[in-house]
């Protein structure tokens, strides 16, 4: 097995173009080194993108935030601006494992590992967020929830990669949320998770919301209903149990070890209303 | 020369009691400390262990020739390697390396060493075995109907009634008084069922070891183990050599809590060293120790107990069915002699039964056998107490075994602590501080045995006064603090002028296992005779140098004193100036002494826990925690409390989320810390500790083990206070969040 740390982002397209080398992308590597420990992986080669220097970057633009693909997720909750504009998608990354964990972690590595249960997938999804791919045929942006097809799967063609994650500039009176629901407070994996973002208009009504479901399908899940639920209402009690039916209702989860079928739909409700209120008050401290 | 024992109750100490830095901690910190994977050799090859991929199969044939073939492959053993064991082993075994079956998932088939582990990983998918795939059972009820798949024929024994499978293998009673009669006496007869799952002792460090053999079968293995006498005995018998041809080293351990008292990859690991003729280690990785190493029983478990409005337990009464995985062994009979040990009654009985499942063979793990009878025994008498209005500690005072209490499982109790545990919970803060929304209270009290043993300790002087305590027993929870701390009092010199070494097996006679919380007292006991001999050895030595008797010469402060009618002709001598003539007065000075220590007090102890449970998910909160036991003596405060709150922790693990969960194929389906939830740290309060001192007549310092006592309780503490916190009465372990939501649905909708 090579172990490759390219300096450009050209030079990682040629190395994962090349189809022989049978190579895999190394961001944080919490992923990717636990699953060739267990056997579960052989990469031919590894490319590590942690060398490329502009993905090691938070930057605001014109139209929101920049972070680079290998910018772990300690780094992201130290960043007083991104932490202000989108404190779900900051506090999805900071619950991933442990300090540790988080001194490696990518949003992007969480994303393309493509497991249901990733924690900053539906906060990045609620946020409309976007990624930046690169590869042999040129540059292309995608919303996040494209990117995972399956478990394990996505859409990412041969020799592309993720160099960025996008987030749309915070607009006034929004807010975003992220809960999980796990057995222990930390080092474990969701058996559901939710993710939040709306938009208030001046009276405290909700204008716009999206609602992201996670642990409870094969892919990431943008619950339509679950939103209008929240549209027009300013959350009382009325529209978060509405909430929680349409969550139940969208979920489509499976019965394993972590949990039964009929108590990750359940748990999703419960977690959709409480980060529903969170992302409410989010939404109302930036008048 | 006078040197009475020293009775417990009026002895004042210098050292012990004193709460002295640990020993091993700078090298644990800082990464020197040598644990099994640490230890290498020139030369050396990497074991790899092959694994039964189904619960239960006859291994048809296995063929090894692809593997043999692979380059960098030097041996490769299967149980053909292995001669028939001796009488007594053969389940040891066929544990370590399967014959005719594979009886659970991970079960051993086949091992190679080859000369890397990318190597040995290859070869193992070489090996081709030919499984004849039988139906498996799993679940100790399902074992015991009649008609469930059977794991051996004819190994029940004669105790076992008709009308169970052939996977019951014993059947045993304990008790005394008329059943029916008291129960007949009761307000209220209490029946109840309740479930524990499989729990594995979660140690840090995975099975480690390194084996070396020479041609002309001498042979050294350094391994984690809790005791590498006990590796050295059964290695050697498995292998057809001598004990005293093999030397074993005991690594650091990263712990055991009972798992690392028997043998797994070791005998496998001499195996391939002897055929490859190079030394070989092998590590097992997370899943190996999760699938193949020793989990403790799954229960089921049925109670009837009569109480008494005014709360006197009339009768108590108990199944109890262990299964202990794939071979007889289960600690149902210590489940059975301590499931009412607590308490002082007339009529009680318990029958246990051990079954065998598709399972890793159960290992020893703290207390082992007890947690789940007393998580069974205690929510029913808290269910009894709560349904007459009383308070739960003045129930258990009520019952409570005292001295001259003839017990459940048949001795009467000499001086015991429960009845000062429950005072001190009635006393304590805790009991009565208030509770919050979702918040519920739980209490429970928990017994076990502790036990002596053989031991043996070497304790030398050396030539500039300082004292090396030379044993035999593998330190798992500070015992080699408490060991210099014990012979630093009984010397009279400081604690640091006494280190304290884990000797091989070439060094010291026959040592039992670091278990039964047995080191404090039975390895403390011989430290301290130990030195007494040293001080014996250095009074006649000094009684020479004066030219006065012997019995003339006193110890006093860590020095010889002239007594009785020579007191105060000579100025007292001191140890090190002792040690410093040594060679003139007869040589280097030592004292040694090899015993089976009898005499282990019981120890019995009362937590209370405070649960908050979310309605909406079904989570549970420890919110507060107070672990109460008697010591006998502290000998280390620290050491103590750390025994107590670490006992309390994997207790509640137990309680709340840990369970070996097997699919339908039999598989494991959570070999990982990831599934297998033991608690991590910011899932818990600061476990408070409460030590109480009721000497234990059978040590000279009146110590009690402290190690095990401390996991029993908390199962029952926290099912109570979740049912308290609930409304709901929880009977099956764990609580996980499902399991508790829908309770709590299910209550809402009943
Ligand atoms: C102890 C522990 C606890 C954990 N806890 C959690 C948790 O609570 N929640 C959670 O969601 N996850 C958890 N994880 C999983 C893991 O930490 C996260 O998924 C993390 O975000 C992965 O990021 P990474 O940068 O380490 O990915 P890597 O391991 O580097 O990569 C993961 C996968 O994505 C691919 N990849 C990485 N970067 C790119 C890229 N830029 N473009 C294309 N493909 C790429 C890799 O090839 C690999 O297949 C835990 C892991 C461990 C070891």
């Amino acid at each position: 097995m090579k172990y490759e740390a390219p300096s450009t982002i050209d030079d990682a397209i040629a190395l994962l173009a090349d189809a022989q080398a049978a190579a895999s992308v190394l961001s944080g590597g919490t992923d990717l080194l636990v699953r060739m420990r267990a056997d579960m992986a052989a990469p031919g080669a590894i490319v590590d993108i942690k060398r490329i220097p502009a993905l090691n970057e938070i930057t605001e633009t014109a139209d929101g935030w920049r972070i680079g693909a290998a910018v772990p997720s300690a780094v992201m909750s130290e960043h007083d601006g991104l932490a202000r504009d989108w404190p779900g998608v900051v506090e999805a990354a900071a619950l991933i494992g442990s300090t540790q964990v988080q001194g490696r972690a990518t949003l992007a590595g969480n994303l393309c590992n493509a497991s249901p249960a990733a924690d900053s997938v539906p906060a990045m999804v609620a946020a409309s967020a976007k990624v930046e791919i690169a590869g042999p045929g040129g540059t292309r942006t995608v919303p996040v929830e494209e990117i995972p097809t399956g478990p394990g799967k996505t859409s990412l063609a041969a020799g592309e990669f993720v160099t960025a994650i996008l987030l749309p500039k915070r607009a006034a009176l929004s807010g975003d949320a992220y809960l999980r629901f796990i057995p222990r407070t930390e080092m474990d994996i969701a058996v559901a998770g939710c993710g939040i973002a709306l938009s208030l208009d001046d009276t405290g009504t909700c204008q716009s919301a999206r609602v992201a479901l996670g642990a409870v399908g094969p892919t990431v899940i943008l619950a339509a209903d679950a939103a209008s639920a929240l549209i027009g209402t300013k959350l009382d009690d009325a529209a978060l149990e509405a909430l929680a039916a349409a969550c139940s209702a969208a979920a489509t989860p499976i019965d394993d070890k972590r949990g039964t079928a009929a108590y990750r739909k359940h748990v999703i409700g419960v977690l959709a209303k409480r980060a529903a209120k969170i992302a409410y008050a989010r939404a109302g401290e930036t008048a | 020369m006078a040197l009475d024992k020293n009775a417990p109750e009026t002895r004042s100490f210098k050292v012990v009691g004193s709460r002295p830095l640990r020993p091993d901690g700078i090298d644990k910190v800082t990464g020197r400390a040598r644990f099994g994977a640490d230890m290498s050799a020139p030369g050396m090859l990497i074991g790899h262990i092959l694994r039964s991929p189904h619960a239960h199969a006859r291994i048809r044939a296995i063929d090894t020739s692809k593997a043999e073939a692979l380059a960098g492959v030097k041996a490769v053993v299967t149980r053909a390697d292995f001669a028939a064991a001796p009488e007594g082993m053969e389940d040891v075994l066929d544990n370590c390396m399967a014959g005719e079956k594979a009886l659970y998932d991970g079960h051993a088939v086949a091992a190679i060493a080859a000369t890397s582990a990318a190597i040995a990983r290859q070869a193992a998918k070489l090996i081709e075995v030919d499984y004849e795939v039988l139906p498996h059972v799993t679940d100790v009820d399902a074992a015991m109907a009649p008609g469930a798949p059977a794991l051996h024929d004819g190994r029940s024994d004669e105790t076992v009634p008709d009308g169970y499978s052939a996977n019951v293998m014993s059947r045993v009673e304990y008790g005394h008084g008329d059943i029916e009669a008291g129960l007949a006496k009761a307000d209220r007869v209490l029946e109840r069922s309740y479930k524990t799952a499989a729990t594995h002792q979660g140690y840090i460090e995975p099975h480690a070891c390194l084996a070396t053999m020479g041609p002309d079968g001498q042979a050294d293995l350094w391994c984690c183990t809790q005791g590498h006498y006990m590796v050295r005995n059964t290695c050697a018998a498995l292998l057809g050599m001598d004990q005293g041809q093999l030397r074993v080293t005991a690594s650091e351990i990263g712990g055991g809590f009972g798992g690392k008292t028997t043998v797994f990859i070791e005998p496998v690991a001499l195996a391939l060293a002897r055929k490859a003729g190079r030394p070989v280690k092998i590590v097992m990785d997370r899943t190996e120790v999760l699938r193949a190493t020793g989990p403790t029983a799954s229960s089921s478990i049925d109670v009837r107990i009569g109480m008494t409005k005014d709360g006197r337990i009339t009768a108590a009464d108990a199944e109890l069915r262990y299964q202990g995985g794939a071979y007889p062994g289960s600690p149902v009979g210590m489940g059975s002699m301590s499931a009412f040990a607590p308490y002082d009654l007339e009529n009680v009985r318990t029958i246990g039964y051990d079954v065998v499942t598709n399972r890793p063979k159960q290992a020893a793990y703290r207390a082992p056998g007890a947690p789940m009878a007393a998580f069974a025994v205690e929510s029913a008498i808290d269910e009894l107490a709560k349904g007459f209005g009383l308070d739960p500690l003045d129930v258990r005072l009520k019952n409570a075994a005292r001295e001259g209490t003839r017990s459940s499982y048949g001795p009467t109790f000499p001086a015991i602590g429960l009845e000062a545990t429950l005072r001190a919970a009635k006393d304590h803060p805790h009991w009565s501080a208030p509770l919050g929304p979702n918040q519920g209270r739980g209490v429970a009290c928990g017994f076990w045995f502790n036990f002596g043993g053989d031991t043996c300790v070497t304790l030398n002087v050396t030539p500039d006064g300082t004292v090396t305590v030379t044993e035999g027993n593998p330190d798992i929870g500070g015992s080699r603090a408490s060991m210099s701390m014990m012979a630093a009092e009984e010397l009279g010199i400081p604690y640091e002028k006494v280190r304290t070494v884990i000797a091989d097996t070439g060094a010291l006679g026959q040592n039992e296992v670091t278990d039964g919380s047995r080191v404090t007292f039975a390895v403390g006991l011989a430290t301290i005779e130990a030195a007494r001999a040293a001080k014996r050895e250095m009074c006649a030595r000094v009684a020479k140098i004066w030219g006065i008797d012997e019995e003339a010469v006193i110890w006093e402060d860590g020095a010889a004193k002239p007594a009785g009618p020579n007191a105060g002709d000579y100025p007292p001598m001191t140890l090190a100036e002792i040690a410093a003539i040594a060679s003139n007065t007869g040589g280097p000075i030592a004292g040694h002494h090899e015993v089976n220590a009898e005499g282990a007090g019981v120890s019995f102890a009362t937590h209370i826990a405070d649960t908050e449970v979310d309605p909406d998910t079904g989570a549970t909160r420890i919110v507060r925690y107070t672990v109460i036991q008697d010591a006998g003596k502290a000998v280390h405060p620290a050491y103590v409390e750390g025994q107590f709150q670490g006992g309390a922790v994997q207790g509640i693990g137990w309680a709340l989320n840990e369970e070996y969960i097997y699919g339908a194929d039999g598989i494991l389906q959570n070999p990982g810390f990831l599934d297998y939830r033991i608690p991590v740290a910011s899932d818990l309060p600061m476990i408070d500790t409460v030590i109480l001192e009721i000497p234990n007549p059978g040590h000279p310092y009146g110590v009690r083990g402290v190690g095990e006592t401390s996991i029993v309780p908390p199962l029952a503490a926290v099912a109570n206070s979740v049912s308290a916190a609930t409304g709901v009465r929880m009977t099956d372990l764990p609580m996980s969040p499902p399991k508790v939501l829908a309770a709590v649905q299910g209550q809402q909708e009943g």
